[in-house]
């Protein structure tokens, strides 16, 4: 998932930060507005306290006037509260603007995933999409927080501040000419070459976490094989690394802080050095001085901020170029313009020259396959891994879309068909059951909502699992976890065949899925699954030779070819690669 | 991390204490077959679920430094004693940490001495204002040794943090180090107990939290302290009525910040609970992207995704709001403190009890009062989840080891290889006894095979031949020798392993080849790779042995994963083999094409086969038929089927489908 980050991509990740909020903190541009004018309001009051406080001295205090000091003191208190209040409100509204963009990046990766075909959900694996939604997001989200509380706040506090005390005496506009661009180069170059050091330590963190990961999930291997001194050394190294980057960035990180105070605190130097010149000139006021003590120390607090914050942008850019990534991927399976609606055929699947390849890869994982299956027909189709036979399933459901040649599903196009017909046309029942967290009814009516129980009860007969969710507590009302985890494998995949059963779709796949059922169960399955699928194909891919016996054809898949096609009894004699599996599953001198 | 409570009861593997050990599950789908009606052929797919959510917790844990995913900082258990093994653990550099108490203590004095001095020089300004002319000389004077003040404790701060830096950092070496060498004394009975995405975040996520946390927090904790100290007492010596009104913002200040938190945590908990759903629903979601888009539920998934996410946004805004809002009520309180010193002491100055200079030097130490306040509230937090993860990572540090190595013996000679169970009784739960008075006799040479349903007992059976866990009564004997009483070294490198879960590290197909013989020429590696035919699919891998491989990787199938671990094996020659499972993802017609590689492999060693696969165990010398922990039938493949037994049963039904 890191290799997305590469190098290469480094460019790019700031452009895709800026888009990513462009596009969509866009919709908030309005509240945004709202939010500099409330932070500046907000800054604003601050910084008129030291001027006051100026006035409250010079015209108060001085003068001996503490009416004086009652008014301006009134006046700070009267600001103050100017200062929570529309301070509070920018923290409202930033709050609000922040989490609806967060709210709306979700909702349109969810929405991007979704229209993915299984192409692009394998290309970026669905680990790797579940972090950018969650993780990703949120690191996006922090930074445009930081944005609107503070980071708003530190230019603003810097240009207000320096007008006010430019306000207080001009004179003495040396001081922070010097002091705050210098501020900014060193702080500026420590966070230039902190970034590349923390990036650095991240994959040596990954590194340490990646050796102790292995040692743990292969302790067995390790003590096996007797391997521990070599991975303590291995380990050893790694750890070393990671030391060693991470004091040069502890030690960058030190540098900071007290560099900043001796910036900040040398300036109020000058300001004292040259404001008592101005002063005994007659230029200035104390007031003023004290004043202009108060506005630098605030200035040079907003430069900290500024760059700290600045150092934050790296992170959230990784992060934004991985969502963007995500929003920019199109789904290589389009809906066509004007898809056709009503079809002459019923039940039928062909395949018509079909050849397939990965986007970028060199060779076709199938290569010209044709077959038809008519209603009522099983299609079966077997060979070794890596053949090519669940590819072949996924063209039909449109999981993928052919590279060359033409899947027809009830004579049409599965290309010209609109999407909602096409998939309530088709039962997929794939290798591994996937059951969704809820009740076995709601797994159940996945394909057919309206379903009623005795439909859902038919179908688990069929499917030969009608047994065991009777002996649970709660019949069709069981809870179902996340993934089915809470039922076994072959649980799953019965549960898994019902719902394609209830679903009545006029094709039914089934990729793999009786592998996880004892022999017994299969046999009896099939037998009882034969009268319901009187009217729909059926295509059956398997690698037990007792799953696809009885099939009306069988396509065997060599190295995504057709190396052979039949029933049973000719293939056996007729196809060597058919007679090699059967002979591997029979032991030799079975073949029947 | 998330459903492992899940995996751990419900389905078939809840029951198999002996799968569950291994993290073998794949058998119990086997098993399915083999025994009908048996609850099982539930490990397969959750033992992948599980392994590929603890990658992605792991990973997206990792991710960045600080986490990001902020998870609520757990409280710890106890802190004091925690402290204090923080303290042992620290006190490696007791000498450099007491120079850099003794920097921060100059350093923060110097500090705190600055604004009272500048006070003084602003003084000599106003008196000279309101007198003739000021003192330029005084002036300048003091302004330079203000100057060379702040130099000093420049230099002293940046000393005294960039020594704690490497104080830090090499301890949280030295802490990896202990946790690493843990790993490898821990008994595997503790490992097999522990959730593993639990273990592994102890050992990743939480010290690098812990590094972190403390980086960020101790020399700031430091410094922050002892300038609160500083600047109280350099206020109260200015002044001690303006010092005491300023402070009566400060429980102000406490309670507004206790009022806030108190709010904002039941909205933080709700956005945790929101961010889970959410979570929750993409995984779901994108885990069963090929369900949803063949059934043409997208739209539906959309909806709910939808409402969870606008719930989400409505308690995140709460707990953001409420996060927020402490900054500016900060700087309000901040403000406040600003004007009860300027117009008390505005109103003290002008009876003629407080100097412009010392009013100016109040102002200063307030600033600097509330500054380290605040930040020392956050880096409480901070601090405080770093010793909640240096709690779990002590926990593991302190976790019982497995019993002590017998003292080596003198070497015995080539091992023959007789290996007997000899009445040998174990459990993993004391009060489930798994197996009872076991006795095998494998004699030298001899291929036992092992068959059962899940659950039997036949992965244990490996466990404690390699030491894995300890017997609770008998013995297993090696050629005659007690194997407890010979070092687990030794003994394991004496037997050879072939699991189903097919562990390879992160590195190339060769090195990985050679993990069990580091000392394998390339002839040998290339000899092991061609009899079981890794060398075919090498072949067409685009960096042949070369290319980088690791244990979630995807660029080679399960197959293809346990034929590398069958040539590992095979490059380790040992003198006894175990083969669990070994061919269990290996496609059949393969399985026939590496049978000539197995023989070669199991001749003239004894070996261990357990299969679910009947038809790779045929040629077994002796099948054991295991049952509830229990030998229930013994003998050969044919004297098995003749005796019409469970084998028998077994075995017609996995080929009755054929021979019909």
């Amino acid at each position: 998932m890191r290799a997305a980050s590469s190098p290469l991509s480094t460019n790019r990740q700031p452009a895709a930060l800026r888009r990513l909020l462009r596009s969509h903190l866009g919709p908030y541009r309005r509240v945004l507005a709202l939010v500099i004018v409330l932070q500046a309001v907000q800054t604003t009051a601050t910084l008129i306290l030291p001027h006051l406080n100026a006035n409250l001295l010079d015209s108060g205090v001085l003068q001996g006037d503490n009416s004086g000091v009652w008014r301006e003191g009134g006046l700070m208190v009267a600001f103050s509260f100017v200062q929570i209040a529309f301070a509070a409100a920018a923290v409202w509204f930033g709050a609000r603007m922040t989490m609806a963009f967060a709210r709306d990046v979700r909702r349109d990766l969810f929405h991007q995933v979704t229209s993915y075909s299984a192409r692009e959900v394998g290309r970026f694996g669905a680990p790797s999409l579940i972090t950018r939604i969650t993780n990703d997001v949120q690191q996006v989200q922090q930074l445009t927080v930081l944005a609107a509380t503070m980071m708003l706040a530190a230019p603003l506090t810097m240009v207000i501040g320096i007008v006010m005390a430019l306000r207080e005496d001009t004179g003495l506009s040396v001081v922070p000419l010097v002091s705050v661009p210098m501020a900014g180069v060193l702080l500026g170059s420590i966070v230039y070459r902190m970034v590349p050091a923390f990036q650095l330590m991240q994959t040596r963190i990954d590194r340490v976490n990646g050796v102790l990961r292995e040692q743990i999930t292969g302790i067995r291997v390790v003590r096996a094989f007797v391997r521990e001194p070599q991975e303590t050394e291995r380990f050893e190294r790694a750890n070393a690394d990671l030391t060693e980057t991470s004091l040069r960035t502890g030690r960058l990180m030190a540098s900071m802080f007290p560099t900043v105070g001796l910036i900040v605190n040398v300036s109020s130097l000058g300001v004292l050095w040259l404001g008592a010149n101005r002063i005994d000139a007659g230029q200035m006021q104390i007031g003023s001085l004290v004043a202009y003590l108060s506005y630098l120390m605030q200035i040079l607090i907003a430069v900290v901020m500024g760059t700290f914050m600045v150092s934050m942008i790296p992170r959230a850019a990784v992060a934004a170029e991985r969502i963007v990534e995500v929003l920019d991927t199109d789904s290589s399976v389009r809906p066509p313009d004007h898809p056709v609606t009503e079809t002459a055929e019923h039940g039928t699947l062909e395949f018509r020259n079909v050849s397939f390849a990965y986007a970028g890869a060199q060779t076709a994982v199938l290569h010209d396959i044709s077959f038809k299956v008519a209603a009522g027909q099983t299609l079966a189709i077997i060979g070794s891994t890596g053949s090519g036979k669940t590819t072949l399933v996924n063209l039909i459901a449109r999981l993928f879309d052919a590279t060359e040649g033409t899947v027809l599903v009830d004579g049409v196009d599965v290309r010209q068909l609109h999407p909602d017909l096409l998939w309530g046309r088709i039962g997929y029942v794939p290798q591994r059951g996937y059951l969704f967290s809820g009740t076995v009814a709601s797994n159940l009516r996945f394909g057919r909502p309206g379903a009623t129980d005795e439909e859902l009860w038919d179908a688990l007969e069929v499917a030969q699992g009608a047994g065991f969710v009777q002996a649970m507590p709660d019949g069709l009302a069981s809870p179902i976890a996340q993934g089915g985890s809470n039922v076994s494998g072959g649980q799953r995949q019965r549960l898994s065949i019902a719902r394609a059963l209830v679903a009545r779709p006029e094709i039914y796949v089934f990729d793999d899925s009786f592998s996880a059922l004892d022999l017994a169960t299969d046999a009896r399955l099939r037998a009882a699954l034969t009268p319901r699928t009187r009217d729909a194909a059926v295509v059956i891919v398997a690698q037990r030779v007792s799953t696809i016996i009885d099939a009306d054809e069988i396509l065997v898949l060599e190295d995504g070819e057709v190396v052979g096609r039949g029933t049973h009894s000719e293939l056996v004699d007729g196809c060597p690669t058919y007679a090699e599996i059967v002979a591997s599953q029979l032991g030799a001198g079975a073949v029947a | 991390m998330s459903g492992n409570g899940e995996h751990q009861n419900g389905n078939g593997n809840g029951h198999d204490p002996a799968g569950n050990g291994n993290g073998n599950g794949v058998r119990a789908g086997a098993n399915g077959r083999g025994a009908p009606g048996c609850n099982g052929g539930g490990g397969d797919d959750d033992e992948q679920h599980l392994l590929t959510t603890t990658g992605r917790a792991a990973r997206r844990g990792s991710f960045g430094p600080g986490g990001g995913h902020g998870m609520p900082a757990e409280k710890s258990k106890d802190f004091k004693g925690s402290i204090k093994r923080l303290g042992q653990i620290l006190g490696a550099e007791k000498n450099l940490l007491i120079v850099v108490a003794l920097l921060s203590v100059a350093s923060v004095s110097l500090v705190v001495i600055g604004p009272r001095l500048l006070g003084q020089a602003t003084d000599i300004i106003v008196s000279g204002v309101t007198g003739g002319g000021i003192d330029f000389g005084a002036l300048h004077r003091k302004l330079l040794i203000v100057a060379a003040i702040y130099l000093g404790s420049w230099a002293l701060a940046y000393g005294q943090a960039w020594l704690l830096a490497g104080v830090l950092q090499r301890s949280m070496f030295g802490l990896r180090e202990q946790v690493e060498a843990k790993i490898h004394r821990l008994p595997l009975s503790y490992i097999d107990r522990q959730a593993r995405g639990d273990l592994l975040s102890r050992v990743t996520n939480d010290i690098d939290n812990l590094a972190q946390s403390l980086q960020q927090t101790t020399s700031q904790i430091l410094t922050n302290l002892l300038t609160l100290i500083g600047v109280l007492v350099m206020m109260f010596v200015i002044d001690p009525i303006l010092a005491a009104v300023a402070f009566v913002t400060v429980p102000t200040s406490v309670i507004l910040m206790k009022q806030i938190g108190g709010r904002a945590r039941p909205r933080f908990i709700s956005q945790w609970r929101y961010t889970g759903a959410l979570n929750g629903q993409a995984e779901e979601v994108f885990t069963g992207h090929a369900i949803v888009k063949s059934y043409g539920r997208q739209a539906d998934v959309e909806q709910r995704f939808s409402a969870d996410n606008e719930q989400l946004y409505q308690a995140s805004f709460g707990a953001q709001f409420m996060a927020s809002l402490i900054m500016p009520v900060m700087v309000f309180m901040g403000n406040l403190q600003f004007i009860l010193i300027a117009v008390v002491g505005g109103l003290r100055i002008a009876s003629g009890s407080l100097t412009v200079g010392e009013m100016q030097a109040l102002i200063q130490y307030a600033r600097q009062f509330s500054m380290p306040l605040s930040h020392l509230a956050s880096m409480a937090a901070t601090f405080q989840s770093g010793i909640a993860s240096l709690e779990r990572v002590l926990e593991l540090l302190d976790a019982d080891e497995q019993s002590p190595e017998p003292e080596a013996t003198a070497h015995p000679g080539p091992v023959k290889g007789r290996v007997v169970f000899d009445d040998v009784h174990f459990a993993y739960d004391p009060a489930k006894p798994l197996i009872e008075g076991l006795t095998v006799v494998a004699e030298p040479g001899q291929t036992v095979a092992i068959v059962g349903p899940t659950g039997a007992g036949k992965t244990t059976l490996v466990n404690l031949l390699m030491r894995f866990y300890d017997l609770d009564g008998g013995r297993i004997t090696l050629d005659g020798r007690d194997i407890a009483s010979i070092p687990r070294h030794e003994l394991r490198s004496e037997i050879g392993m072939v699991l189903q879960d097919t562990w390879l590290f992160g590195g190339t197909i060769r090195d990985n080849l050679a993990y069990g013989n580091p000392t394998a020429t390339d002839e040998q590696i290339m000899e092991a790779a061609r009899v079981t035919y890794v060398d075919r699919f090498v072949h067409s891998l685009p960096d042949g042995y070369d290319t980088v491989i690791n244990d979630e990787g995807d660029n080679i199938s399960a197959g293809e994963k346990q034929l590398i671990t069958i040539a590992r094996a095979f490059l380790a020659d040992p003198s006894i083999l175990i083969l669990d499972e070994a061919t269990s993802s290996v496609d059949t017609r393969t399985e026939v094409l590496i049978q000539e590689a197995m023989n070669r492999l199991r001749s003239q060693r004894t070996s261990f086969v357990i299969a679910h696969r009947l038809s790779t165990i045929r040629g077994a010398d002796v099948i054991l038929v295991m049952d509830g922990g229990r030998i229930v039938e013994q003998g050969s493949h044919d004297d098995l089927l003749a005796h019409d037994g469970p084998y028998a049963r077994l075995y017609s039904a996995q080929f009755a489908g054929q021979a019909t």
